[in-house]
């Protein structure tokens, strides 16, 4: 009976219809995404109408968004090109957004309620300069806004309405440098004030309507600028002379300019290091930065200073905010303990404040880096104000009365790297919330069947989806059977390491890591890798899984590098060192220790390889297999790939038992007037591959050359490496390489004329898939290359086979001259790629397919077998049976094999795959400034049943089932009885 | 029939003393004379049976016969791709021979005589059994469910181990 139950299904099964896309209903079952915006860089509020209170934000990652104040989601979001930073945001007319963009060299206006784009103006000058925007609002000519731009050395005036340039000064011709624009209160007029050279001062009065100069004051001042300016007044400027020690009052009153200079020396007593005027508009005052201290200082009269408060380097304060017709407001975010104190002061009257907060924050997310202000009208008619604070983490927060209306963890739109950690194992953790008592149980299956019976209501429909989205069985914190739950751990750019659920994509904890904050020993730290140092499975049960975070201190290659090892149960810090020695790469082995620590060499800028851990331990293991450990280095450069061998303990100063003198062992050094190389790709060191045969139709066997040794090298002409266009058909090309990195031989190379990067390739098993660009036929291109081992081909005997007598299993050498033959195959493919990826499974049994993140910021799945060298137009039967596709000259997008459906990872930067530990699944995480995670099952869910299986159905059957044998027993007894009386 | 009967009237009665019987013999019924030839009719009768048992056992033995040819028509129906209608038309195919050798002795215990020689019989019925086996072993192979190339042996081969291990790539920025 169990066999046949078990064959129906089987047969069920092996009927249904292969479906790789989604159901509309299955959205959301098994995915997430999650959308970010960046650092906050400037901050513009719209709460004057009645409607939707929102806030406008442009942000480091170049996007500018549209906030809810209420709750913080986005209304509306875009993403600028890389190169397109956001140097000004405003709003003009009350219904655009005005950005400038690109060095002040695009003006755009959006729609305020959609963020449609309304026009586009390109403003062209002659040189690079600091760009500024600023829409004239109190002038209103024609219900037109005008916004004056100042950047690329001329200031313009456009039009708000239709983007139209209405004049433009190019101030570049006269050598003047463009510093401030200064919009005169209650008259159509500007002044522009700026440098010439170090020692001019030029200030004009420009009509903001036509453009007319209508006046030019210039003044020298024999010590020189350094080029900072504050405003202070509409007529009073400050600015710092080249020796950064003396603040020059410069006021232009009636077209006389008066130099008024002060020693800073004068106002402040500890006056040693560089001065330096921060950015404000606050009026009759300027911030000046001297070390670590922060100075407001006042310009009272006409040019005497006074220094009003003293601040520590982490104090913030806001720009200043009109709140009635001549009172201004500014905030002070000061940092106490845990807390933060927000202060709101008038501008003119310092010593009283009219908003004084204290704000607990409740996880660590360092200084507050930046303060917006806004203001409302409360009940009584007294002003409110509502704060929004950027922190060091890139969290985003909207502080109101108090409290934290809400909170947007930012940081992880720029995310660095990503690994995975299991969850605990623990039971007692697991109290699933919801569906846990029978009736529920039973209630939500009958809901099922009657779905599956068709029986269901629209609000049966409605109460079922439900019920698949909220299930608690995805977001448990404990490690499940198929390995579907798992934490993702990202670093991002902050420094800020998360730990992201894979079931719903919450954030299960956060760690600012200390060794990656701004010190005074490191002044600008950057996290590099995420490595999986700890992860016990067969011996040190009792320890949790950890994460080794690798940063350095600066950008330079001779950095001391940083380590961090962080617990990834918990989010704490378990220790971190401080190297003294840089890092250039990292090598994790495919060694442990007895605590299941993994060895890592850590490669420093001198050639030096150091161990870790440093125990007596980890250098026992690692001296066994030290002859055997190799490393390669690529100098992309200047076009050379290097071999080298570990040789022996460091001598000199340096002696250390935990590092060792690296030597050259063999280089490839390619031609640097033809090839250049532009990438590289080896395969995933925790792939795992199934077999090392591949049977054809024919019961043929063909062995797969299977190294992780191997490199995947693309070379291109140097005219060909810059752009698409910059280079000839004829004199460009691209050569793809295979190379061993044990013995630097070269295995295979291939030619690819005309055609040209950039290049993006995947490796995995014994395949290379690589895209690139064709000039001769202006298309993509994908090309494929499998390795075969020929040597293992004589491998025939079936008898030698069955008892065992062969030697494909002993352990190989690189040095055992490999005899490998390729096979390779290109197809035209119509996108362009951002990323490729393909998925991997526990076992390596499942097809594979490709992940490819398109230029539309999507991910497409790509089946292995469209890339498969064996394709022929015309494929045989035996061919067809194997799965072996007639060959197209186009690789074909099938629109439901979009694995993000409808939606978009914006900025889409990689994509990660993960083995869950269910063969047939795979658990893919495409990130960028968006996050989207799903699973996948290339050849479908062959070792499970749906989600959506009805367990309730298959009960109702067997219980029927036996009901019907009990009732026909019965009655054929009672027949039989009936029989024999007769 | 032998064994197989249930029930039995004997019409040949053998008694010789007919006090035994309460009814008188009837008119023309000789007892004696049909004492006389007894022997002969007995001896008779078994030949008979004899001769019928042999045939009978040659028939059963040459039952398999048409099922093989029933098999052959099957398979040829059944077509040489793998699914479940060829994969079940291929295991019962093996099935039957092999459960029919396993009964050899059953199926031939009703002819058991001591005059009967059931040697050739049985032995056509092994060869017959052993033809549809070999049958069935043949559309295994064709179906290629027969492990008898090298591919069958190396497909689930895992990758060899390398000696070295190499790692390294672009410096960090």
């Amino acid at each position: 009976m169990a066999t046949r139950v078990f064959l129906l299904i089987l047969l069920l099964l092996s009927c249904a219809t292969s479906i790789f896309s989604l159901y509309e209903d299955q959205v959301g079952l098994m995915d997430w995404h999650q959308q970010y915006i960046g650092k906050v860089k400037h901050a513009v509020f719209h709460t004057q109408k009645t409607g939707r209170k929102r806030v406008l934000v442009s942000t480091e990652e170049n996007v500018i968004a549209s906030l809810d104040l209420r709750h913080g989601e986005i209304f509306w979001r875009h993403v600028l090109g890389t190169n397109d930073a956001i140097d000004g945001i405003d709003i003009a007319l009350g219904k655009y957004v005005i950005t400038l963009s690109s060095d002040g060299s695009i003006l755009r206006a959006w729609n305020l309620p959609d963020g449609q784009m309304v026009w586009e103006s390109f403003l062209l000058g002659p040189k690079h300069s600091k760009s500024s925007l600023m829409v004239l609002k109190t002038l209103k000519v024609d219900k037109d806004n005008v916004i004056i731009v100042s950047g690329k050395g001329c200031v313009h005036g456009v039009s708000s309405i239709d983007g139209e340039v209405l004049w433009t000064k190019d101030l570049a011709a006269e050598s003047v440098e463009v510093q401030q624009v200064i919009p005169l209160h209650d008259s159509d007029k500007i002044y522009v004030v700026g440098f010439a050279g170090l020692t001019q001062f030029h200030a004009y009065e420009i009509n903001a309507m036509n453009g007319e100069l209508l006046k030019h004051e210039t003044a020298d001042f024999s010590d020189g600028f350094v080029g900072e300016l504050a405003l202070v007044s509409s007529e009073t400027l400050v600015a710092l002379d080249t020796t950064r020690s003396i603040l020059v009052t410069v006021s232009f009153r009636n077209g006389k300019i008066n130099f008024h200079q002060t020693y800073i020396s004068s106002l402040v007593k500890d006056s040693t290091g560089i001065a330096m005027i921060l950015p404000s508009t606050l009026t009759g005052m300027f911030t000046l930065k001297i070390n670590t201290l922060k100075l407001i200082i006042r310009v009272t009269g006409e040019d005497q200073l006074e220094l009003v408060e003293k601040f520590d380097h982490a104090t913030v304060v806001s720009d200043v905010l009109s709140i009635a017709e001549d009172k201004e407001a500014f905030a002070v975010v000061q940092h106490g303990g845990n807390k933060i104190h927000l202060q709101v002061k008038l501008s003119d009257d310092w010593n009283s404040d009219l908003v004084k907060e204290s704000i607990e924050m409740d996880q660590q997310g360092g200084l507050v880096h930046k303060v917006f202000i806004n203001n409302y009208i409360r009940t009584d008619r007294s002003h409110g104000f509502r704060a929004l604070i950027v922190m060091e983490d890139h969290s985003l927060l909207l502080l109101q009365q108090g409290k934290i209306v809400w909170n947007r963890e930012d940081a992880l739109a720029s995310i660095i790297d990503v690994t995975t950690s299991e969850l605990p194992v623990d039971k007692a953790v697991s109290v699933a919330k919801g569906e846990h008592n029978l009736i529920d149980w039973l209630k939500g299956h009958i809901l099922k069947l009657k779905g599956t019976l068709m029986l269901a209501s629209p609000e049966d429909v409605v109460a079922i989806q439900a019920i698949r989205l909220k299930s608690s069985e995805k977001s448990k914190l404990t490690r499940d059977h198929n390995g579907f739950r798992k934490l993702l751990i990202v670093l991002t750019k902050a420094g800020k390491i998360f730990a992201l659920h894979s079931g719903d994509g919450r954030v299960v904890w956060s760690l600012l890591l200390p060794s990656l904050r701004k010190s005074k020993v490191c002044d600008c730290p950057t996290g590099l890798n995420l490595y999986q140092w700890q992860v016990p499975h067969h011996h040190a049960m009792d320890q949790n899984p950890s994460v080794l975070v690798v940063g350095k201190c600066g950008y330079s290659s001779n950095a001391p590098a940083v380590l961090s090892f962080v617990d990834t149960y918990t989010g704490k810090e378990l220790n971190s060192l401080d190297l003294g020695h840089s890092v250039a790469q990292i090598i994790p082995l495919a060694l442990t220790d007895s605590t299941e620590q993994r060895l890592h060499l850590l490669v420093d800028a001198d050639r030096r390889v150091h161990l870790y851990p440093r125990t007596p331990e980890a250098r026992t293991i690692f001296q066994q297999e030290f002859s055997n450990i190799y490393w390669y280095s690529v100098e992309a450069d200047n076009s050379i790939i290097k071999g080298h061998v570990i040789k022996r303990t460091c001598i000199g100063e340096v002696a250390d038992d935990f590092c060792f003198e690296s030597g050259d062992l063999w280089s490839i050094v390619f031609p640097l007037e033809s090839e250049k190389i532009i990438g590289t790709v080896s395969r995933k060191s925790n792939e795992v591959v199934h077999t090392q045969a591949k049977v054809t139709s024919d019961q043929d066997v063909m062995y797969k050359y299977i190294s992780k040794n191997l490199l995947f090298v693309a070379t291109v002409s140097p005219k060909a490496s810059v752009g698409i266009g910059s280079a000839d058909p004829e004199e460009a090309s691209l050569f793809a390489y295979l190379i061993d990195t044990v013995t630097g031989r070269i295995l295979h190379r291939m030619t690819h004329h005309g055609a040209q990067g950039p290049v993006h390739a995947v490796f995995s098993e014994n395949w290379v898939v690589y895209h690139y660009f064709n000039l001769r036929a202006h298309r993509y291109e994908m090309s494929v290359i499998e390795i075969y081992d020929q040597s293992r081909a004589e491998n025939k005997d079936v008898w030698k086979l069955v008892v065992g007598k062969h030697n494909l299993t002993a352990p190989v050498s690189s040095y055992s001259r490999p005899e490998v033959v390729t096979k390779s195959q290109s197809y035209f493919f119509t996108h362009s790629v951002k990323a490729i990826a393909v998925t991997l499974t526990a076992k390596g049994i499942t097809s594979k397919q490709l992940l490819i993140g398109t230029i539309s910021d999507q991910v497409l799945a790509l089946d292995k077998r469209f890339v498969d060298p064996r394709r022929t137009v015309n494929p045989s039967q035996a061919e067809k049976e194997e799965g072996i596709i007639p060959l197209t000259d186009f690789l074909p997008i099938i629109p439901q094999s979009y694995v993000t459906h409808a939606l978009k990872v914006e900025g889409l930067r990689n994509i990660v795959t993960v083995p869950a530990k269910l063969e047939s699944t795979t658990l893919v995480f495409a990130y960028g400034m968006d996050l989207f995670f799903t699973r996948l099952a290339p050849s479908r869910t062959y070792d499970s049943l749906t989600e959506d299986f009805s367990y309730a159905l298959l009960l109702i059957t067997i219980v029927a089932l036996v009901a019907a044998i009990f009732v026909t027993w019965i009655l054929s007894e009672r027949k039989e009885l009936q029989d024999k009386w007769r | 029939m032998g064994s197989g009967r249930r029930w039995a009237v004997d019409f040949t009665d053998n008694s010789t003393t007919p006090s035994s019987r309460d009814i008188p013999d009837p008119p023309g019924f000789t007892r004696a004379s049909q004492d006389q030839d007894d022997s002969t009719t007995s001896r008779q009768k078994k030949d008979a049976e004899a001769n019928w048992k042999a045939q009978k056992a040659w028939e059963v033995a040459q039952a398999p016969f048409k099922n093989l040819l029933m098999m052959g028509f099957m398979m040829w129906m059944a077509g040489s791709t793998v699914h479940l209608f060829s994969i079940g038309i291929t295991f019962s195919a093996l099935w039957q021979p092999i459960s029919a050798l396993q009964g050899v002795g059953k199926v031939f215990e009703p002819y058991k005589d001591s005059k009967v020689d059931l040697l050739g019989p049985k032995l056509l019925f092994i060869a017959l059994n052993l033809g549809g086996l070999a049958l069935g072993v043949w559309k295994l192979n064709t179906l290629g469910l027969l492990p008898t190339h090298a591919s069958d042996w190396v497909s689930s081969l895992p990758p060899a181990q390398e000696v070295e291990y190499s790692g390294g790539g672009i410096p960090l920025h």
